[in-house]
């Protein structure tokens, strides 16, 4: 293991990075991110001053902003977690945005044309929305067990046709009656519609669904056997193989059950928000895509994607708060992504050294 | 007058597939080095934008080509230090420079939403393609300096990657860095190099989407072309003499899935660029793998000089 000798303190390299090392790093990734990001500001002519104020009041300043946080933390979350896993074994799931879309477009065929009755409705709905996902998703996978098709690109690709999907919906079959020049279709029937809490927006069987599955996500990975070679194929595909654990099956099992998830959170977003299908950059803000870095700040950790969904949930609530009283443009939202996934990848080795203070001379050879 | 539909549509994949043709030249450089760029579709956009405002702003649109290939290059070296210099994610890198780039350009870009460039890069003029026989007229009448100039550009850059001493080096970087790091070749130096080259043609891809084929801006004009130069990178076999025929094809595809609308619904067609590379990676990916053509072998993966100091 290197060790360097600085000026007042050492340097150590360790394997494992602390759990105070890896909250640190992510913490300054955030801040570097906010500070590059005022530049932006500085273009629409508003001090970062001012754009932050307005950014923290959109996210956290009143009750309403609260919720709205809340009700962007629910995608983020159902999706994050089902990335974390894929992520765990290293499957690059990028298609969770097609995934959500596919999710979105099972409900609504369920909710309109299915004519099932009422009390059925919900349930079905987010069943088939889940299978849907999950069906989007095992194209790709079985692309890259069978063929060895890198998934990164052909996930990404399938989210182009899943949007394209939604528009040919929205525009031809599914067309509304009553909407005449719009394109999105007839409301839903309240029989499909989510309960929210109270007087907000946010629809509570989902978010419970999302924190149930986010404490199972982290026994299935710690108890489980299928959780630790889950495990031991993210971290050491050459292990794995030695102790004759079937990469394929981790592989479609990861795919499915982040696409699944994708695709039951697409559920939520039409039956808990919009209430009918319609342009899929209505349905989804994007949450495919930062659902990635969720998973990712979390450290592929289920537990931990509860609180970095809501940190996610407060970018985009905050960037619609810029949008709105600001008028900048929500793709700001895209521009804090990328500079935290920079942040957070390039720091990322960093938290595998620790510091210590003092200047001792005496190197111990630690059991090695 | 099947031979004037072909030479038609031959000419309008020409125009549609140049694009894609300059990002896939680049990539196939930054990989060959041994570096994976997923950015493209970022650098692209950032290259689109920053030279329609210069476009724009100077009435030259020559100057724009060149601020648009620049800003490419320049955006390009975030990744090449996460990459190469702190050893990060390439994937994942990539990604974030996608989401940046996308974010910037769009974020920045709202005020030119819609604007029209009133001199853009124009096609051939008819004085001199009556110099050249009829089909050739047919074939090139949607063309200029840029899409010619970039299968010169396909030619000459494999010529220099297989014939020449530097391309050896480059390949090896990409093939065997430890080994070039003993014979004294700068690895971090040439990756350095090949994702600054593979920004500057993204950027020049860029440009040419907004500054030639559809001289306007609006936001998320690249559509994803960014991807589909990666999937080229790997149905070109990592090779610049094969990227032409990829990028036409695509060129025609969408143009095919435009003349088609009578027909069928638009979305359908407008998906199968997409659809297609799919299908198409699994044929390539079982014949590139198996037999190992062009994969360089250390793609993706940063290099470590073994115990240092």
């Amino acid at each position: 293991m290197g060790r360097r000798k600085l000026a007042q303190f050492h340097v150590e390299l360790s394997l494992q990075p602390t759990l105070l090392s890896v909250v640190f790093l992510s913490f300054l990734s955030i801040v570097l991110a906010f500070a590059c990001g005022s530049v932006i500001f500085l273009f629409y002519h508003i001090s970062p001053w001012m754009g932050y104020k307005t950014f923290f009041q959109g996210a956290f300043g009143s009750w309403y902003a609260f919720s709205e946080t809340l009700k962007r933390t629910i995608p983020l979350l159902l999706v994050g977690e089902g990335l974390a896993l894929a992520f765990r074994a290293q499957v690059l799931n990028i298609g969770a945005e097609g995934q959500i879309l596919l999710g979105a477009v099972a409900a609504t065929w369920v909710a309109l044309f299915s004519g099932l009755s009422s009390f059925l409705l919900l349930p079905v709905m987010f069943l088939l929305g889940f299978v849907a996902g999950a069906g989007w998703a095992l194209i790709p996978a079985f692309f890259k067990t069978r063929f060895a098709v890198n998934e990164v690109l052909s996930t990404l690709m399938l989210n182009y046709v899943a949007s394209n999907l939604v528009l040919y919906l929205i525009g031809g079959p599914w067309k509304g009656k009553g909407v005449r020049g719009f394109t999105y279709t007839d409301t839903f029937p309240e029989a499909a519609w989510l309960k929210t809490m109270g007087i907000t927006r946010v629809p509570y069987f989902t978010l419970l669904v999302g924190i149930v599955v986010a404490v199972g996500g982290y026994f299935f990975l710690k108890k489980t056997a299928l959780g630790f070679e889950l495990r031991i194929v993210g971290s050491s595909p050459e292990t794995a193989k030695l102790l004759g654990i079937n990469e394929e099956k981790i592989i479609l099992f990861t795919m499915l059950l982040s696409g699944g998830l994708a695709g039951f959170a697409g559920v939520g977003e039409v039956a808990g928000i919009h209430h009918l299908l319609r342009h899929p950059d209505h349905i989804s803000l994007g949450y495919g895509y930062t659902a990635i870095i969720v998973a990712w700040l979390a450290q592929a950790n289920p537990l931990a994607t509860i609180l970095t969904s809501f940190l996610f949930g407060a970018l985009l609530s905050g960037g619609d708060a810029l949008r709105v009283s600001l008028g900048i443009p929500f793709q700001v939202v895209s521009v804090f992504n990328g500079l935290i996934l920079f942040f957070l990848i390039s720091t990322e080795h960093l938290s595998r050294y620790r510091i210590i203070w003092g200047n001792k001379k005496v190197v111990e050879k630690s059991g090695s | 007058m099947a031979l004037e539909l072909v030479l038609g549509t031959l000419n309008r994949a020409l125009a549609y597939g140049t694009p894609l043709l300059l990002a896939t030249l680049g990539e196939i450089y930054v990989e060959r080095a041994g570096v994976l760029n997923l950015g493209i579709e970022g650098m692209m956009m950032m290259g689109a934008f920053s030279s329609f405002v210069a476009a724009y702003t100077t009435s030259n649109p020559w100057l724009g080509v060149l601020v648009g290939a620049m800003v490419g290059g320049l955006f390009s070296l975030i990744h090449a230090f996460s990459s190469i210099t702190l050893r990060a994610n390439q994937t994942v890198s990539g990604l974030a420079l996608t989401m940046l780039g996308t974010g910037i350009a769009e974020t920045l870009g709202r005020s030119w939403e819609g604007k029209i460039l009133a001199s853009p890069i124009r096609p051939f003029s008819e004085d001199f393609l009556s110099w050249f026989p009829l089909w050739m007229k047919t074939l090139f009448q949607d063309s200029n300096l840029l899409v010619v100039g970039s299968i010169i550009l396909a030619l000459i850059l494999w010529f220099f990657l297989f014939k020449t001493k530097p391309g050896l080096f480059l390949r090896s970087c990409g093939e065997n860095p430890a080994a070039c790091d003993a014979l004294g070749i700068n690895v971090w130096k040439l990756r350095y190099l090949a994702v600054f080259w593979g920004g500057i043609m993204a950027g020049l891809g860029g440009a040419y989407i907004s500054v030639v084929y559809r001289p306007a801006w609006s936001s998320g004009m690249t559509q994803g072309m960014g991807w589909l130069a990666v999937a080229l990178t790997i149905f070109s076999f990592w090779n610049p003499i094969y990227a032409p025929l990829g990028a036409y094809l695509f060129g025609a595809l969408f143009h095919l899935a435009f003349r088609l609308q009578v027909f069928v619904a638009p979305e359908i067609l407008n998906s199968l660029p997409y659809l297609f590379p799919v299908v198409a990676l699994v044929f390539v990916s079982r014949l590139a793998f198996r037999k190992k053509i062009g994969v360089p072998g250390s793609l993706g993966r940063p290099y470590e000089r073994g115990e240092s100091e």
